[in-house]
């Protein structure tokens, strides 16, 4: 993937928010780091899956790649430009290459405008007058996202949870972008509706060759969409590889905890035991020193509080996967997901 | 035959909206024992939270029209007075939520919340009520809770928050714990720290659990007996083996075909159940699931719309679908293929 170039190249990606207090002059005392320090590419037609646990930085990874927020360090590279610090005129004609899907089919649509306002707004801003009409185009994007083109003139709250993310999609599918950074896009959904949202994403990413970045908590869900899979912890990537090397071989303690936390809808498997992490993620505000993960980790030692550990491909690895930590863990221990370890032991 | 410890006769709730009446529930029976847990799943309006509200008697009277029994050893609660009601909540049965930061005052220490509760119904003084609340934090695992007793709710993490709704809940000793979606606003690692946590709790004084989800993987982990709620009513029942493991309603083979797994196939796409939940003002007729059911047409006479399947129940297990024992055999047989290879 490395060889080719990528159509996104991000390296020591940084986000610091100020935080302001003190009277009378509000002056900054400290930054909350919500991320601090990503590497990792996209290449074209690839979907990257993000995970991680609340406050671990993606949802503001997503916001930078698509300039909503500004970056505090490193680089973003977007088809070989750079568009890190790029002004509202620089990043005009990259705006619709890159689209965004949210978390919220409620709030993310205005509820005062038409579904084929909504979905026609895109080009209207971007000046596109699509070959037949922007209405001719608006009816196949809900024809592509499986709506009934005769609702054209709906209003959203007409519409369900899933048919509105369905609208959603429809939107982001109107600039035909390269890349679409879809932020917990499933998460809202009831399970039933969940899976129709996901299938619809999945073909739109096949059939049209788009990549994505999938953001989600829902390591069951980003197994199924994504081809490469980054975890994130604390505002850095702590493991990264291509699906199965992630699901089958993980690495990083923090992964296969992951992992092992998730609950199973099966009852005739083994019962399988759990590493149990204790304690709660530490505060972005004061992370702890050389590792992040090792005050809820059981293999932490000096080492790991001194030293932070670089992310690289661990010996044992297979190109491409790389892992963050000082004590990867071995695959012949116990194929992971149903590994086990005694965590007070641990403890 | 003693009588259950809990037990639901064809309950019904029915709200009065400018719309019409929405019928929530529509005739829910169950029985829950001591030291058991019962998971219920549904989706968003399938009427799982307020059965147990119900349960509590949180329902505005003034709006919502109460049908059936809800028997708590014998004692009849829906017509109970609310001073009775009132002498039951948070002693006797208590609920946890799924927000915590909501369900917390933020004006108070979480000390003081739980000694709130303990000293109205065992009239302690306030000395005892605290050392109680400290000794509750203690057991649900909040680290320094002598210290912790006096901070207030958004000192807290998420996870810790809804420990010390869990503290307060079960401050009283209660004998019948209902939890609503507890863990679905937290991340996975805390949330298997909270159902271990409910496990222990459980195990040590003997709680009746009903346990709201609808994550099948947590009822997977945590229930005993397992209820699928559709559109107000039950669809199937039995224990957490049968019911994941043999499901005999369409709605429940759809609900676990459609979930992504950690070890499934991937590549392929999901099957997700087509259409939406239907709406409670106007449900459809006969089988409520029958306009999103892959095997409606398999069924005669169009009963699945004419006719509502009855929910026979023996021995714990059943399911409310006019398909017959051999149909099914036959038609969701793929589905054990696809799910354990």
């Amino acid at each position: 993937m490395s060889n080719t170039n990528p159509l996104l190249d991000v390296s020591g990606l940084t986000k610091h928010f100020p935080i302001k207090g003190g009277f009378p002059i509000r002056r900054t005392v400290g930054a909350v780091q919500a991320v601090d320090g990503l590497d990792f590419q996209v290449a074209e037609g690839e979907s990257l899956g993000l995970v991680g646990e609340s406050g671990c930085g993606k949802s503001t990874t997503g916001r930078l790649i698509t300039r909503l927020l500004e970056p505090t360090g490193g680089k973003i590279t977007y088809r070989g430009q750079d568009i890190t610090h790029a002004d509202r005129k620089g990043l005009a004609p990259i705006r619709s290459e890159i689209q965004m899907i949210f978390q919220d089919p409620y709030a993310s649509l205005n509820p005062r405008q038409t579904v084929g306002k909504i979905i026609s707004g895109p080009m209207e801003i971007n000046g596109i007058n699509p070959e037949g009409g922007r209405e001719k185009r608006v009816r196949e994007l809900l024809e592509i996202v499986g709506l009934n083109p005769e609702h054209y003139n709906r209003f959203p709250h007409e519409f369900s949870g899933g048919q509105r993310q369905r609208i959603g999609v429809a939107r982001a599918l109107a600039l035909e972008p390269k890349l679409i950074v879809a932020d917990e896009p499933v998460s809202a959904l009831d399970v039933s509706i969940q899976a129709q949202v996901v299938n619809l994403l999945q073909k739109v990413q096949r059939e049209l060759g788009i990549a994505f970045v999938f953001i989600a908590h829902d390591l069951a869900v980003v197994r199924h969409f994504s081809q490469r899979v980054a975890v994130m912890y604390l505002g850095k990537i702590v493991e990264i590889a291509d699906r199965d090397d992630l699901y089958d071989n993980p690495r990083h303690p923090y992964t296969r905890a992951l992992l092992s936390a998730v609950p199973e809808a099966t009852v005739d498997a083994e019962p399988r035991e759990r590493i149990r992490l204790v304690g709660d993620v530490p505060s972005p505000i004061n992370p702890p020193s050389g590792c992040r993960f090792r005050t809820r980790c059981w293999k932490a030692t000096e080492k790991c509080a001194t030293e932070a550990p670089p992310l690289v491909q661990a010996e044992g690895n297979k190109p491409g996967h790389l892992t963050a930590c000082h004590y990867p863990e071995t695959a012949d221990t116990v194929p992971a997901p149903r590994l086990s370890k005694d965590p007070e032991a641990a403890a | 035959m003693s009588t259950p410890f809990l037990s639901l006769r064809d309950l019904k709730v029915h709200f009065s909206t400018e719309d019409g009446i929405v019928k929530a529930v529509d005739g829910l029976s169950f029985d829950l024992e001591k030291g058991k847990t019962l998971g219920i799943v549904g989706e968003s309006g399938s009427g799982k939270s307020v059965t147990n509200m119900a349960i509590l008697g949180l329902h505005d009277p003034r709006n919502t029209t109460m049908d059936g029994e809800i028997l708590l050893e014998g004692k009849e609660l829906i017509s109970a007075s609310e001073s009775e009601l009132e002498k039951l909540r948070g002693n006797k049965m208590s609920m946890i939520f799924q927000d915590a930061l909501a369900s917390l005052s933020p004006y108070h220490t979480i000390g003081a919340q739980i000694a709130e509760t303990y000293r109205k119904h065992t009239g302690a003084s306030k000395k005892e009520a605290r050392a109680r609340a400290i000794e509750m934090l203690r057991r649900v695992g909040i680290p320094q809770p002598d210290v912790r007793v006096d901070d207030y709710p958004h000192q807290f993490s998420g996870g810790m928050r809804q420990r010390a709704m869990i503290a307060m809940a079960l401050v009283c000793d209660p004998e019948l714990l209902i939890a609503d979606e507890p863990t679905t606003a937290l991340d996975v690692t805390v949330q298997a720290q909270i159902m271990d946590l409910l496990k222990d709790l459980q195990q040590e004084f003997g709680t009746a659990i009903i346990f709201i989800t609808h994550d099948l993987g947590v009822i997977a982990d945590i229930a005993d007996d397992v209820l699928v709620m559709y559109g107000g009513r039950c669809v199937e029942r039995g224990t957490k083996k049968q019911v994941l493991s043999a499901p005999e309603h369409p709605y429940t083979l759809g609900l676990l075909n459609s979930m992504p797994s950690l070890d499934g196939p991937v590549d392929v796409p999901l099957s997700p159940i087509p259409g939406s939940p239907p709406s409670l003002l106007n449900p459809p007729s006969g089988c409520r699931f029958h306009p999103r059911c892959a095997f409606a047409e398999k069924v005669t006479d169009g009963r699945c719309s004419s006719e509502r399947p009855k929910l026979e129940v023996a021995e714990g297990r059943g399911s409310a679908c006019h398909l017959t024992v051999e149909q099914k055999r036959e038609l969701f047989s793929d589905y054990a293929a696809t799910r354990h290879n």
